[in-house]
């Protein structure tokens, strides 16, 4: 009898043991790479529908900044950016889904902060849109500036949000007491702000323009020139695999850079004779710049050639579908903008 | 000892099994929380929750501690899980009753009725009461007045507030009107069992209800002010209104959508309990000569809860769990405020969601010890 137990519990703690080794070995080396490649897509994780970011068209292709940035990474890492399994998230799911695994990338226009970035298990590896939030009220209601709010407005808006924390901060500094109606998804927010619930509605300003297209009636809303917070949204990997980490960071790095050498889908393959070093790094004619990551070496070229610079991918997401035709902080370094990324050496 | 074995071994064995899936999961959460570098605690707990809430029963502020945060959302779930039994169960009594009807009009619309609600998913008469319903109010601006006083709009339903002096007076009254009302019933069903003699306890009883407290206004020096909602203006085409007690219309719509959905049950289990009552009580009731009143509530109806309540305990569960559904409508519940915004701003997603569990599993329980506590009660004492 006792030896029966002896022999079952020593096999319990041997598959213990081992399932501990196993996942110890996982965070050293990219499992995340491996398995990619081993499935064949990336899993990435997006918002439910957010023209311009990330949105679903009838057919189910997804387009938006932050579907780029996926593709940019399927494109470096299996050489086709449409091998991308897409899978809409609320923003209370999102960091759970990709802390258990269940997606590789979150590219949900998700704000940078210390808490999400220290707390929870996550890795921001960058900006690609840098964004504050605003609010959007009825144009006939007359306000023009959040300074007309007054005591016993309601303000809708989405739970599990920066958002939420801000608009807290705002009305309690101003001392203005509000009522906050807060939805899990957001078109539940655009539909109870549309039907009257709600005198203001507040999110990002890019989640403002780009919702206000959705609503019954846009021209009736206008959204105010203040912007109460710092909201750079950027993608985030899991924390513990650096590599991956790396591949994702760099995936977006080669799409700003090459904006700024004036590399595009177009010209990316004459740029391979270019006479600048930088730009032939930049598409895989010099250097070994994707050994790091056990990638070959027209991983970015591939980014370039299949999802094109982040220029080309902002006018096509978001300045030519009238969201934000103005890129304002969102462009280069060189022009104006705070766009500005380590260089690819 | 082969038979020790044959008894022991398969309970060893089910143990064993239940430890190893139990600590298989301990262990993998264990494992990959340490490869992403999460602590587990509860120690957030005590942490200042920094997000507002609509709607709360007790005073909340952003200040307070995540742990404030839980017992007022938890509040705010028991309120709409009450207030939907309530309504859930008179109107599952009457639509109950209203199916046994002879009169062919309220049979049929209660049949109706019940298929009609029943039959449609919740999350879709929860989404119907809210965004159809709410539509179609009016702004606070073009609200005509209900009753004189209360104002239905697309931001809530605006009753006038009360305000209470010496209000310690007025409940003591009301509750030393309860208490004399407990002790006469007594009274009167020694006096029923002694002499045969019925006392009028209802007419005494409301006697009692109305005028202790009544009294409390003209010698307790009690006074009642009403506070009107006032409408305001915002911005031009802004309003909303200031003053008295503000019901949101996420808090209507759910209770409306609960109670709508959950009263088709409890009618099924009201005449199914009155059906299961054989005919032959009725008749023999009938013919001691009691009156149709007598007969349903000295016979039919004690016999009838048997049956009844079990089921529809059932039901009141269902209406409890349900009630998490208003994450849907932003009815700041349980689930939205702590399994929703406080998950999401701490991250402590096993935590908050093991707390989560336990607390409906608790609530669920608490419901149901109550309701076999009662059945307890009105079961056939055998002698």
């Amino acid at each position: 009898m006792f030896k029966h137990l002896k022999k079952l519990t020593s096999l319990f703690a041997m598959i213990a043991v081992l399932f501990a080794f196993t996942t110890e070995a996982m965070a050293k080396k990219s499992k995340t790479l491996k398995n990619t490649q081993k499935k064949g897509f990336v899993r990435c994780g997006v918002s439910q529908g957010l023209p311009g970011f990330s949105n679903a068209d009838a057919s189910g292709n997804w387009t938006g900044i932050d579907v780029d940035v996926c593709r940019a990474v399927a494109a470096a890492v299996l050489g086709d950016a449409n091998k991308v399994k897409f899978t809409p998230l609320s923003a209370k799911e999102r960091f759970t889904a990709l802390t258990s695994g269940e997606i590789d990338v979150l590219a949900r226009n998700t704000t940078w902060t210390l808490s999400r970035d220290a707390d929870i298990g996550l890795t921001f590896v960058g900006v690609n849109f840098y964004d504050g939030q605003g609010f959007m009220v009825r144009k006939s209601s007359g306000i023009t500036s959040v300074d007309q709010f007054k005591n016993g407005i309601s303000a809708c808006t989405n739970i599990g949000t920066t958002t939420e924390l801000n608009m807290r901060d705002f009305f309690n500094s101003r001392g203005i007491s509000y009522e906050p109606v807060a939805f899990e998804k957001a078109d539940e927010v655009v539909a109870a702000y549309d039907a009257g619930r709600c005198d203001t509605y507040t999110t990002d300003k890019s989640g403002l323009a780009a919702q206000r297209t959705k609503m019954k009636n846009p021209d009736e809303h206008i959204v105010l020139p203040e912007t109460i917070s710092k909201e750079p949204l950027g993608p985030v990997v899991r924390q513990g695999d650096a590599v991956w980490e790396d591949i994702v960071r760099w995936s977006l790095n080669t799409m700003i850079e090459a904006e700024e050498y004036g590399i595009t889908s177009a010209n990316a393959d004459s740029m391979k004779t270019s006479d600048n070093p930088q730009i032939k790094r930049l598409v895989g004619a010099e250097g070994e710049m994707g050994a790091a990551f056990g990638l070959d070496n027209e991983w970015n070229l591939r980014i370039i050639k299949q999802v094109g610079n982040y220029g080309e991918s902002y006018k096509r997401n978001i300045a030519d579908t009238g969201i934000l035709p103005d890129r304002g902080p969102n462009q280069l370094w060189t022009k104006g903008g705070i766009l500005y990324v380590p260089p690819a050496r | 000892m082969n038979n020790k074995i044959k008894r022991i071994l398969p309970q060893l064995l089910t143990i064993l099994f239940v430890v190893f899936v139990f600590g298989f999961f301990t262990i993998n959460a264990q494992v990959n929380m340490d490869n992403r570098g999460i602590d587990f605690g509860f120690g957030f707990l005590s942490q200042e929750a920094s997000f507002d809430m609509q709607f709360t029963l007790l005073d909340y502020d952003g200040q307070d501690s995540y742990l404030w945060a839980y017992v007022v959302a938890l509040l705010n779930t028991l309120l709409v899980s009450f207030l939907g039994i309530i309504f859930c169960t008179i109107l599952g009594v009457v639509i109950g009753v209203a199916r046994l009807s002879q009169n062919f009009l309220i049979k049929n619309s209660a049949a109706w009725y019940v298929e009609f609600f029943r039959n449609i998913p919740l999350l879709l008469q929860i989404f119907f009461w809210y965004y159809a319903a709410l539509r179609a109010l009016p702004l606070p601006e073009n609200a005509q007045p209900w009753f004189g006083v209360t104002y239905m709009t697309i931001k809530g339903y605006y009753i006038p507030s009360m305000i209470w002096e010496n209000l310690n007076v007025f409940m003591s009254c009301l509750i030393a009107a309860i208490v004399a009302i407990i002790f006469i019933r007594i009274y009167a069903r020694k006096i029923q069992e002694k002499e045969g003699k019925q006392l009028p306890v209802l007419y005494i009883s409301l006697a009692l209800i109305t005028i202790l407290p009544l009294l409390s206004f003209l010698v307790g020096g009690v006074t009642l002010d009403f506070e009107m909602p006032v409408l305001k203006q915002l911005a031009q085409t802004s309003f909303i209104f200031e003053g008295g007690i503000a019901l949101p219309p996420e808090l209507i719509a759910l209770v409306l959508a609960l109670s709508l959905y959950t009263s088709t049950f409890v009618a099924e289990c009201v005449r199914a309990g009155i059906q299961g009552i054989s005919k032959g009580q009725k008749e023999a009731a009938a013919s001691v000569g009691l009156t149709p009143n007598q007969i349903l509530k000295l016979v039919i109806m004690p016999q009838a809860l048997r049956i009844i309540i079990p089921p529809t305990t059932n039901q009141y569960l269902n209406l409890t769990k349900n009630s998490s559904l208003a994450a849907a409508i932003a009815y700041p519940d349980l689930v939205l405020v702590f399994a929703g915004t406080a998950l999401m701003q701490t991250g402590k997603a096993i935590e908050i969601v093991g707390i989560t569990m336990l607390t409906y599993l608790s609530i669920s329980l608490a419901i149901a010890a109550l309701m076999n506590w009662y059945n307890k009660r009105i079961e056939i004492k055998e002698k």
